[in-house]
């Protein structure tokens, strides 16, 4: 199946900060938006999801322009570093909500959001509420609910950060696994080399608001165009 | 505040001083209520509470106060959310909003029945146009409804947005992501996170409604069955026949009580946690 393609040009201004970020790629070849603390990694993210106007430049997702428009109507799923699940609703109607917003009734949206319960390993929590579920439990609520609302490209922000040292490892082999299965265009934003081997094919380097480095994780390794990416494909396991 | 020093004297607890003014400031509050109960005429109250006067301005007063409370639900939540997000304003606008909802917390409510009159008057500023089309406000029910409202809204706004300030706003953007539009997010997702604060604010909303007394008579009078409230009715009663005005405030007092007992320390103003 040939994955459809997300397109990237734009500059973003944060106060006096201006990240400016030209990539593209494609489903079936989850990319990595790695780079230092602060180097505009979130912020890309952020106006790629609908959050921040951008200054200028263009987003074309299958070629459809989202520089304009709303983030409903983007259709681009986000796993939020801490998740940011509905504290008042169910593991289920966390998971139905997007389904629930498309028009369906409550009970409706349960039905359709069943066979993500089971897929994400969920159907025995689907009562639970957010507070009572582990952090691999809850990055795995926050992955079904973003990928049942049907979203064209998937963004995760740091989805490792907000979880124990100790299950990361374990979580990290299950997202990836489930990455494998959503076809559309798939940015993982993260700092950790274990995230960039596990999760993507390819991986954008961002320093200080710019690209420094573009290309596989193999690519990187044998010619690192930074210090940083030198530390970065350096170091094994956090 | 020097914390060493504070955190010493803390250990010992206040000193005696403290305790005895605290003390005093606490029977001024707290007697006055003792004295009600002390001097209820407790063999005649069923038949006092039962009389048609009573019964007519509870009525009354259940009546305007549950109305006064829907509509302070209706406009000030939306009013709560604006004020909740004028934080990112510049200075000056963000303090006029503030401070003009803000106004009948700490205007006389005879001054907020007056200025109400001065609007909404045969011949006030907005009034003269209503009573064109037939329409006059003043010494109705409807006044009765407005001037409770007037001085409730703020235990409605304040208490929801303070609920608002709490909760992460980043979850709204989740739930943006998801393809709710803004008005599905704030349904679904902003409502039912600020629920307690809401409950919370009608409650208070209602208590301060039912206890309305200045505005009330300034503006709406006193007309038995249309405007008299319970409040006016004890004062009224109290001109006379002490035990009627006793009665009363009795049924204000309960209900003031069953308000405090409902919200708990959580939702009551100044206490957090």
């Amino acid at each position: 199946m040939s994955g459809s393609a997300l397109v990237v040009d734009i500059a973003v201004r944060r106060g006096s900060f201006e990240v400016a970020a030209a990539f593209h790629l494609v489903g079936g070849r989850p990319l990595a938006l790695v780079g230092p603390n602060g180097a505009g990694k979130t912020t890309v993210l952020t106006a790629l999801a609908g959050n921040l106007p951008i200054e200028r430049g263009s987003i074309l997702l299958d070629g459809r322009q989202l520089v304009g428009v709303t983030p409903e109507a983007r259709r681009v799923g986000v796993v939020f570093q801490d998740f940011l699940l509905f504290p008042h609703l169910t593991v289920a109607d966390n998971v139905a909500y997007g389904i629930r917003m498309r028009g369906h009734r409550r009970s409706a949206a349960r039905a359709a959001a069943r066979p993500w319960l089971e897929r994400f390993d969920l159907a025995g929590l689907a009562d639970r509420y957010p507070h009572e579920l582990s952090g691999g439990q809850a990055q795995r609520v926050a992955l079904a609910r973003a990928l049942a609302a049907e979203p064209e490209a998937l963004l995760l922000d740091e989805p490792m950060a907000a979880l124990d040292v100790e299950v990361r490892d374990e979580v990290r082999a299950q997202l990836a696994v489930h990455l494998r299965a959503f076809t559309g265009p798939t940015i993982v934003v993260t700092h950790s080399a274990a995230d960039v081997a596990a999760l993507a094919a390819d991986v954008v380097v961002l320093e200080r608001g710019a690209v420094t480095q573009r290309g596989t994780w193999a690519q990187l390794q044998t010619a690192p165009a930074t210090p940083y990416v030198t530390r970065l494909v350096g170091r094994h396991e956090e | 505040m020097p914390r060493s020093a504070g955190s010493r004297r803390r250990s010992r607890g206040p000193a005696v001083v403290v305790w005895v003014v605290a003390g005093l400031a606490l029977a001024l509050l707290v007697l006055p209520l003792l004295a009600i109960l002390l001097s209820a005429p407790w063999v005649q109250l069923p038949g006092l509470l039962l009389a048609p006067e009573t019964l007519q301005a509870l009525g009354l007063s259940v009546l305007t106060g549950a109305i006064s409370t829907a509509l302070c639900l209706l406009l000030g939540i939306p009013l709560a959310v604006v004020l909740a997000r004028s934080v990112a304003w510049p200075v000056v606008p963000r303090r006029l909003l503030r401070a003009a909802v803000t106004i009948p917390l700490v205007l006389p409510p005879v001054v907020g029945g007056l200025a109400l009159l001065l609007l909404l008057g045969r011949t006030g500023v907005l009034g003269r146009y209503l009573a064109v089309i037939g329409i006059t406000i003043p010494f109705t029910t409807g006044a009765v409804v407005i001037a409770q409202t007037f001085v409730a809204m703020p235990f409605l706004v304040f208490a929801v947005e303070g609920a608002l300030r709490a909760t992460d706003r980043r979850v709204e953007l989740a739930a943006a992501s998801l393809g709710a539009s803004p008005l599905q997010v704030f349904r679904t997702v902003t409502v039912p996170l600020v629920a307690p604060g809401i409950a919370a604010g009608a409650v208070l909303c209602f208590a301060r409604a039912l206890g309305e007394f200045g505005a009330t008579i300034t503006f709406a009078g006193s007309y038995p069955g249309v405007t008299r409230t319970l409040p006016i009715a004890s004062y009224l009663a109290s001109q006379n026949d002490l035990n009627q005005s006793i009665a009363l405030a009795l049924v204000l007092l309960v209900v003031s009580v069953a308000v405090l007992l409902g919200l708990r320390d959580r939702w009551l103003p100044g206490v957090r946690g």
